[in-house]
């Protein structure tokens, strides 16, 4: 194989391993009290062989060179960086007191950060000489990227999405099935993604000896949260050098939307152990606190366990699971990462609910002022950016710099705006210039 | 100050008395608050009427990973027909007081359920109820302390799972940290009625003797007396889950349905008795 120097230093250092000490190096199988391991007995021996599959491939060159070649010719990495002044005139103050950069993982190949973790976890699995992959999705955009990787490396591929989902996104449904997947549509509980995880589960209890079950974030049992972090770090590598070269400083604030978390953890981590950054991870509020029907599980959850892992959590007296919502389906999912649970415990990061109210006038706002339409999820971090810009502002400072993770496109969701701010029916009417 | 090795297992008793009989236990499983709490009850007091020699009541959970359709569907019943955690304890209490104490009633529930009730409160409480014990599906040995603690204080049988994918330490561990028996998932799978369970099972389960388990019972997949013989032949324990559920399933009278329940309880049952006595060829 031609040798290929890795893409930036940034990727190396993603795959660098283990400093002592660090936040960002932390290992799995806890987070503080979070994390573990809570999973039926005979899931136990596929993911001790993941965990060494993966930390053998971490510190294999060929492994490293193999992935930074997909990263750059299949992917596009390294994603850009951009600057939105039009937007960021929203906050107010006087021009330029707050500066806002994207970091573009809209434009990867899929359309999404997805791919950065689809990737590396479908190498691992031609290494551990299984043939069927098989994925959750929500929204579809894991679905999407994992039928994907696929295709692109001979695997077999069964995608799981609660039936709900795949009326809701029959376009990514189509997707996936051009690209040679089985879309298994979940037709118990509540027929969203959290059955499409249980259902996955059985399927890779039953399946475990050929099939890899390739989970979409930063959730589930150890090695999971840490394996998904460590391909995302590249997010946070890249964006924190672009900085330096752009603005010659690393930025004040880093937001990011926060379903399961990984696009989230991904740029974080890069700014975990520097102190000078503030870190925001912005929930899903869907239609605020107090009518219970959000996907907040830091300002409505309690820490408890679902789909191996203990974190945050909706649920009820009796622990049961309770039903999430959100306008974005990628964020409409009742746990969240333990890693995040963890940063949230430590105050390391903060955590604040976005109602769907403000993240569709956000998303509108990026469409309009900068020529980009961002996925739904991804507008939750705009807003939460656009809450932490005025706050600044408030405070007197001109000197803000927001670094802003815009993890997906929104050509998935372009239905769901059409709808939300009556493009279809009403367009000569209602949708007046501003 | 209670230890391992003082507690008496009231399960591992129950298995040691039959063992000594010349025969496997019949574990039977039924959710609670299918299809509500009252008659869950009626439900499992007809299986211990009917020969099963130890009770299994399954708390109903909104993300059972380990269960096949039948269970699931009988448990999102239960849920919406408002059972709650603590009715487990009613149903407990029932079988304890139907049997006189000589049919050990285990709960089987997924962590959560009972992480939120507090880990030791729910073993207080299960102890006080006259329950024997736990099997946590979700629950490995390695994420276990606070239940070993607990169960070790109010003196509860705690039943962790091996499966056919287990390695010779994994074993070890599993059989050294259960008390009552050690649960053999026979099959690679969730639970349901299966043709064949598999010939696993049967390694599975001197594997995990040889791992240094007293007592090992085989669950996953048993439906039928014939299917009861044959694991019967080599395991401390058959457990059926279900096919007994399924009985309830059905659209029939309520009566009709627990008709149904006994007499498949009584065919396994039977299954269970005659298991070391007639050939594995007659048994198949």
């Amino acid at each position: 194989m031609p040798s290929s120097e890795p893409v930036s230093e940034a990727l190396s250092q993603t795959l660098a391993h283990q400093v002592l000490g660090r936040l960002a190096d932390q290992s799995g199988p806890y987070f503080g009290e979070f994390g573990g391991r809570y999973v039926p007995e005979a899931l136990i021996a596929a993911l001790d062989e993941l965990e060494t599959e993966y930390r053998k491939a971490l510190g294999d060159p060929s492994f490293r060179d193999e992935l930074a070649r997909l990263h750059r010719e299949y992917t596009g990495r390294p994603s850009p960086l951009t600057e939105v002044p039009r937007f960021a005139e929203h906050v107010g103050g006087a021009p330029g007191a707050v500066r806002i950069f994207l970091k573009r993982e809209d434009l990867n190949h899929t359309g999404s950060h997805k791919i950065n973790n689809v990737l590396g976890q479908a190498l691992l699995v031609r290494r551990m000489g299984k043939t069927r992959v098989i994925a959750e999705t929500g929204a579809g955009q894991h679905g999407v990227a994992t039928a994907t990787a696929a295709a692109l490396l001979g695997l077999e591929c069964v995608v799981y999405m609660g039936e709900e989902d795949t009326r809701r996104q029959a376009l990514n449904v189509a997707r996936m099935r051009l690209l040679g997947a089985e879309v298994v549509p979940v037709t118990i509980g509540t027929r969203t993604l959290k059955d499409a995880i249980n259902e996955a589960l059985r399927d890779w209890v039953t399946n475990v000896e050929t099939t890899h079950y390739l989970l979409g974030t930063v959730t589930g049992p150890h090695p999971f949260p840490e394996m998904v972090r460590e391909f995302h770090r590249i997010i946070g590598e890249e964006a924190r050098e672009q900085m330096l070269e752009r603005v010659g400083r690393l930025p004040d604030v880093v937001a990011a939307c926060v379903g399961g978390g990984s696009n989230a953890l991904g740029i974080f981590n890069a700014f975990l152990d520097e102190e000078s950054v503030a870190l925001y991870g912005f929930e899903a509020g869907g239609e605020g606190i107090e009518s219970g029907r959000h996907a907040a599980r830091f300002s409505g959850g309690a820490p408890g366990v679902l789909h191996g892992a203990r974190s945050y959590l909706l649920q009820d007296a009796d622990g049961q699971t309770l039903p999430s919502h959100s306008v974005s389906a990628g964020l409409d999912y009742p746990s969240v990462g333990p890693a995040h649970a963890w940063l949230h415990d430590l105050g390391r990061a903060t955590y604040e609910p976005v109602t769907d109210v403000e993240a569709m006038e956000a998303f509108r706002l990026l469409c309009r002022t900068e020529g980009i339409i961002p996925a739904i999820e991804s507008a939750h971090a705009l807003a939460g950016a656009l809450r932490v810009g005025r706050s600044a502002v408030a405070e007197g400072r001109t000197d803000q710099v927001i670094l802003v993770n815009l993890s997906g496109r929104g050509d998935k969701d372009v239905a769901t705006a059409a709808t939300w701010f009556g493009l279809i029916d009403d367009a000569a009417q209602g949708e007046g210039d501003q | 100050m209670s230890t391992m090795t003082t507690i008496t297992s009231p399960t591992g008793t129950r298995l040691a008395e039959l063992r000594a009989q010349g025969r496997a236990a019949l574990v039977g499983y039924l959710p609670v608050g299918f299809p509500d709490v009252p008659r869950s009850i009626e439900a499992v007091l007809t299986m211990v009427d009917a020969g099963v020699d130890v009770v299994e009541v399954g708390v109903p959970y909104t993300d059972p990973v380990m269960d096949g359709p039948v269970i699931q569907r009988a448990a999102e019943a239960a849920l919406a027909a408002g059972t709650h955690v603590r009715d487990v304890l009613g149903l407990v209490e029932a079988v304890a007081e139907h049997s006189g104490g000589r049919v050990p009633a285990l709960v089987m529930s997924y962590w959560n359920p009972v992480l939120r009730y507090g880990v030791d409160a729910f073993a207080r409480d299960l102890a006080v109820a006259g329950g024997a014990g736990l099997i946590t599906p979700d629950l490995i040995p390695d994420e276990a302390r606070e239940w070993i603690a607990a169960s070790d204080a109010h003196g509860l049988d705690r039943v962790f799972l091996v499966a056919p994918s287990s390695t010779p330490e994994r074993l070890r561990l599993t059989a050294r940290a259960s008390r009552g028996f050690v649960y053999a998932a026979s099959t690679m799978g969730v639970t349901g009625a299966r043709g064949k369970v598999g010939e696993r099972a049967e390694k599975l389960v001197a594997d995990t003797r040889a791992a240094g388990a007293e007592h090992v019972c085989v669950g996953l997949g048993v439906s039928t007396g014939p299917q009861a013989a044959e694991v019967g032949r080599f395991a401390d324990g058959v457990i059926v889950g279900s096919a007994l559920v399924k009985t309830l399933l059905d659209d029939a009278p309520w009566a009709d349905r627990l008709d149904a329940l006994g007499r498949l309880t009584g065919e396994l049952a039977d299954g269970v008795r005659h298991a070391r006595t007639t050939t594995p060829e007659a048994a198949s």
